[in-house]
């Protein structure tokens, strides 16, 4: 040990200096005569990496995206119907894979923990020599994998992630956003709720104790209390609790009249299934019938938790009864293969594959900077939310909001939901500094 | 530390580092020879080798030390924003911090022994999580992660002058960027020490008295010798190896979150000592490197990779093989591990090492058996 301790010090006395100097030529000669970026593709395959959570919380969700992606995969390979490549507004892809080469993939498991998400991520960057990464099913894992993309340099789709920071705080240049957030959420749930519950309300938060959970407390908080009402309490539970009869229980005595649960997945499905069976929707409370909201709400989550999502209000990104031309071709496309209709998480990864493959073709590269350059500011339709744009300023895409509500006759077990509103978009818009964050530079990597 | 090793220790040792080192071009054939991975191996074989000098040594089963591997990852990641991204104040503070906080769990939980011990030490980890994961979330960031941030201080890094410019910072060592094979070899250098000292605890007078912890306490006790701080002191060196191997997974990848301290992380270092051999000098980085695999490598077949695999048979034959299969992979790994743990607890209670020494012995018995023949033989 002691021969060991005068190493250590020698080696740092001595190589201080000279590591300093070392230091900033290794940095600019690495960078400065790199011709090629991460993983760059040279024979006639495109490998891609879909990181989704195949166990826990989110599982189902994650399953779902796995599906989209694998459809995406297809349509984008030439096999298949085209889905939703035939509605799309850009026209570049010709169904003969990405810039000519066959887009094959890789698949790993997040277990929607930031740990393992970055060690799957890794593996399919270092051994499978993945070009973009896409998926997750939680903000806190989407946030640590885009950290990793733009270390890696790689791009990185984010799927079913729905914090403010994503695309926020500790957005990336790398990354790039589909799905809404809990600002547009908020904005676009605030004059529903006013006009179905009034302006004289006390609401009681639970909420998912991470990134996500936090921005929308934040959000539904900010939207709700500029409407007139109150928060009595905000009461953070830990991801996938699984019994949350210990928080619930004390909202029966807070005063409150209004329930806001800010869960998303199985923890949802848990803890409302848990309000309703305490009888809160049956109680009268300051006058008023007792409300619940459930501000991120899916297709999914609604079928698991049955008969109690009735009436029940939130916002979503997509949903399959959508009418519109894009909606539909998806639907029949994923429901041929599968047998059911698509879920948002289904949705939303769906399009960032198809967007970027598009990308990709129309910069015609697959290196970051290039594929991020035509992302930015890239204008379309057709994908099943109207027009979109891919904002500029933080890689986060505008397009109208859904407000639904739990269906009170649904016609089948996947029929749950009905669209009360589509809030447009210039409603749900807001500066990109509101959320600070700063995107930095792009990385190509070596 | 005076006496001079042994010749075997010596050779075993040199194996050692000659292997991990061989470690990417060793297990590339295996699909394994990828920097992250083998830098998991690396670490997860330290944490283990140190869980293995408490448990392997003293008998004492620690259910909390995933907490300790978890300080340290604070710990780095702290001093990476605070001080500099060298990782060497990094570990160095990780692996004092890991013991620290390790005396102090270990000043009480080692006031009880056997299973009294274990829920001790699960509930000071537990708790330890808990904080880290909610009521810390200033120090710890919660769920989300402790990360690096452009605008952290870092003092030292600009005491020396040295500039990041608009880029998120990675850690390097003196311009070496520590991911990637260097942060991979880093590990791995320090896999190697942290091998040799724990050899020389396993051949010193200190190891033989922990030993002597294990197989009679109350014995060493009548004696009038006072095992506590022995046992204390085994405690305190098994969570300064945990803290450096917390310490080193942020230095590959500069991120700390609350779920490393999870109870599931304790467990899965006491299936890698006792999948590996406990009590044993190898053992724990076998095991460490058998559960890694599986959880990286098995995780990620998908049923694109089994129809592949199963090509080969009639296409009714492949269905069902890759219906089967498809349980155990992907995200049935656990299922693989779970089996696998079964099958050597049950059959090589000693763990992968006894399986190795049995195969030795066999191979030697038949050598020497053939040899114990030959010469009454030759006598006739």
């Amino acid at each position: 040990m002691k021969d060991f301790k005068i190493n250590r010090r020698k080696m740092l006395q001595g190589t201080a200096l000279a590591g300093a100097g070392i230091a900033a030529p290794m940095v600019l000669t690495s960078r400065a005569f790199a011709a090629s970026y991460t993983n760059e593709p040279k024979g006639g395959t495109v490998t891609l990496g879909f990181n989704v959570p195949q166990t826990g919380a989110y599982a189902d969700e994650g399953a779902d995206e796995l599906r989209a992606y694998q459809l995406a995969v297809e349509h984008i390979n030439g096999e298949g119907d085209g889905g939703m490549l035939n509605t799309f507004s850009s026209k570049a892809l010709k169904g003969n894979g990405i810039n000519g080469k066959k887009v094959v993939y890789v698949t790993g498991d997040t277990q929607t923990k930031s740990d393992a998400a970055r060690a799957s991520a890794k593996r399919m960057i270092e051994k499978d020599g993945a070009i973009m990464i896409t998926g997750g099913s939680s903000s806190g894992v989407a946030i640590a994998v885009q950290g990793l993309c733009q270390d890696a340099g790689v791009i990185f789709m984010a799927g079913l992630t729905h914090s403010n920071d994503t695309t926020g705080k500790d957005k990336r240049a790398n990354g790039f956003r589909h799905f809404f957030n809990t600002e547009m959420s908020g904005a676009a749930l605030g004059p529903v709720l006013k006009n179905a519950f009034g302006s004289e309300r006390v609401a009681y938060h639970l909420t998912a104790d991470y990134t996500w959970g936090w921005s929308q407390e934040g959000s539904i908080k900010k939207y709700t209390e500029e409407l007139g009402w109150n928060t009595s309490a905000a009461v953070r539970t830990p991801l996938g609790a699984g019994d949350f009869s210990q928080y619930i229980t004390p909202v029966l005595n807070s005063g409150a009249d209004v329930l806001v649960l800010n869960h998303y997945g199985r923890d949802m499905v848990n803890s409302l299934t848990q309000a309703v069976q305490f009888g809160l929707r049956d109680k009268q409370v300051n006058g008023k019938d007792f409300a619940i909201v459930v501000p991120l709400y899916s297709r999914l989550m609604a079928q698991g938790a049955g008969e109690n999502v009735k009436g029940i209000f939130g916002s979503t990104n997509w949903h399959w009864s959508l009418q519109d031309e894009g909606s539909k071709a998806f639907v029949k496309s994923f429901g041929q293969k599968y047998g059911f209709p698509p879920s948002q998480a289904a949705h939303t990864t769906y399009c960032q594959a198809i967007l970027y493959a598009d990308a990709c073709q129309r910069a015609e590269t697959f290196r970051p900077s290039g594929v991020g350059a035509a992302l930015e500011g890239f204008k379309f339709d057709g994908l099943g939310n109207g027009p979109t744009e891919y904002r500029a300023e933080d890689h986060q895409c505008f397009k109208d909001v859904l407000v639904v509500k739990g269906k009170e006759n649904p016609s089948s077990k996947f029929d749950v939901l009905e669209v009360v509103e589509v809030t447009p978009r210039k409603q749900v818009e807001y500066p990109a500094e509101l959320l600070g964050g700063e995107l930095g530079p792009y990385n190509d990597g070596a | 530390m005076t006496t001079s090793m042994t010749k075997s220790d010596l050779l075993l040792l040199l194996c050692f580092a000659a292997a991990v080192l061989a470690g990417p071009v060793l297990l590339a054939p295996i699909g394994a020879g990828y920097p992250d991975l083998l830098q998991k191996f690396a670490i997860f074989g330290i944490f283990a080798l140190g869980f293995n000098i408490l448990f392997g040594l003293t008998g004492y089963l620690s259910f909390g030390h995933a907490a300790f591997l978890g300080v340290g990852s604070y710990t780095a990641v702290w001093t990476f924003k605070l001080l500099s991204m060298n990782p060497i104040p990094a570990i160095l503070l990780a692996t004092l911090l890991g013991g620290l906080f390790a005396a102090v769990i270990g000043f009480v939980s080692l006031r009880r022994t056997g299973i009294y011990f274990s829920i001790l030490t699960l509930a000071f980890a537990q708790m330890s999580y808990n904080l880290a994961y909610s009521v810390l979330t200033p120090v710890t960031n919660g769920e989300t992660g402790l990360q690096l941030a452009q605008s952290d201080p870092r003092v030292l890094d600009i005491a020396f002058g040295r500039d990041y410019g608009a880029v998120l910072p990675s850690s390097d060592l003196f311009g070496i960027s520590m991911t990637g094979y260097p942060g991979f070899y880093f590990c791995g250098v320090m896999l190697i020490l942290c091998f040799f000292v724990s050899m020389r605890i396993f051949r010193s007078p200190f190891g033989m008295m922990l030993r002597a912890v294990k197989s009679n306490q109350n014995r060493l006790n009548y004696t009038g010798l006072n095992t506590r701080p022995y046992a204390l002191a085994a405690f305190v060196i098994s969570g300064m190896y945990a803290g450096l191997a917390g310490g080193l997974l942020a230095v590959t990848d500069p991120l700390a979150g609350a779920e490393r301290m999870q109870w599931t992380a304790s467990g899965e270092v006491v299936l890698m000592t006792i999948l590996g051999g406990s009590g044993t000098l190898l053992g724990p980085v076998i095991g460490a490197g058998a559960i890694k695999y599986f959880e990286n490598i098995f995780s990620a077949f998908n049923e694109g990779v089994l129809v592949q695999a199963y090509s080969f048979l009639p296409e009714g034959l492949q269905h069902v093989m890759v219906w089967i299969s498809s349980l155990f992979v992907g995200e049935g790994w656990h299922l693989t591990l779970g089996a696998l743990f079964m099958i050597i607890v049950i059959f090589l209670p000693g763990g992968l090492m006894e399986g190795f020494n049995r195969i030795r012995a066999w191979i030697t018995g038949r050598f020497g058996g053939g040899g114990g023949s030959l010469a009454p033989a030759a006598a006739e």
